[in-house]
């Protein structure tokens, strides 16, 4: 079932983008590992799917996937510094020390 | 977040190097009107800003100074290769490279390091779109100093592009200062700071 709950594409595209941000510094060193590679196209496949559902319903991330011709949704909406397009963080209870 | 285009946002192709104009450029790079300044100054207003037209401009044309602070480094880094060291004593070059080699720093011209004095963050949209359009101006007027003393077509070819996005940027600043006027209290713009007060004509609130 395609999720559409906007709270949960969020956390979808945050997890996946940070899994490629993350993993594209190793293949930056390691650019021959096989797994990395695999591992990029997968969490890469992974945020392109959950960020075209979530900027069908809920507005662009990026700019150039406003979709409107009515409207340049882009100025419309909180900013990610004023809470705008935020999930909670996982790090909360953990203790980044250990 | 930001994410990073592996190209120009307009192309830089030096074949002849020319280490007395790379001194000159560099300071668009970390001098008082550069455009490391640029990008920090509206990136750091948006804050401030409590309009959606003015958070959207200062947010994408901070973006855009990031990639004019590549076309400028590009423009030096290519105006400082292969370079001998008598070439690099004679044009004038040499208490640069003594500190940096042919490596990009961010210095004014006459050497003075980039500082953050160079420009304000100061929580009030008024105040922060006015220095936004001096700022454009002042860019604008040092890449004008530069094309006078620059002869080669291929170092004039992005420095007219810089240049003129400096002109698009100061009419979209001020496209956004009359967006918050139009917020405000025509009587009383510079009565209140929309950023901060909760009471009188004209507040956010």
């Amino acid at each position: 079932m395609p999720v559409s709950d906007p709270n949960q594409l969020l956390t979808v595209i945050d997890q996946a983008s940070f899994a490629m941000d993350d993993v594209l510094l190793f293949l930056d060193t390691h650019p021959c590992d096989q797994a990395a590679l695999g591992y990029y196209q997968y969490v890469a496949k992974i945020r392109n799917d959950a960020k075209e559902a979530y900027e069908a319903g809920y507005g662009p991330l990026t700019v150039d996937h406003v979709r409107s011709n009515q409207y340049w949704t882009w100025v419309q909406g909180k900013w990610p510094w004023e809470g705008g397009n935020s999930t909670c963080g996982i790090m909360r209870n953990g203790c980044s020390t250990r | 977040m930001w994410n990073y285009e592996k190209r120009l946002q307009y192309p830089v192709n030096i074949s002849q190097p020319n280490p007395k104009l790379a001194q000159f450029i560099m300071s668009q790079y970390g001098g008082p009107d550069g455009e490391m300044g640029a990008s920090m100054r509206y990136l750091s207003q948006r804050y401030a800003m409590p309009y959606d037209i003015g958070k959207a401009v200062l947010t994408d044309i901070g973006t855009e100074e990031l990639a004019h602070l590549e076309i400028v480094a590009a423009i030096v880094h290519q105006l400082t290769r292969d370079l001998t060291p008598e070439q690099i004593e004679a044009s004038g070059f040499g208490p640069y490279y003594i500190d940096h080699t042919t490596g990009i720093w961010p210095q004014a011209a006459g050497g003075v390091p980039f500082n953050a004095c160079e420009f304000q963050s100061k929580g009030d949209p008024i105040t922060d779109l006015f220095e936004d359009m001096a700022a454009e101006q002042k860019a604008r007027t040092t890449y004008d100093n530069i094309l006078r003393v620059v002869k080669d077509p291929e170092v004039c070819d992005p420095i007219r592009f810089l240049r003129k996005r400096e002109i698009v940027h100061f009419q979209r600043f001020g496209e956004a200062l009359r967006d918050v006027q139009e917020h405000l209290n025509s009587r009383n713009f510079y009565a209140f700071n929309p950023a901060f007060d909760n009471t009188g004509s004209g507040s956010v609130q």
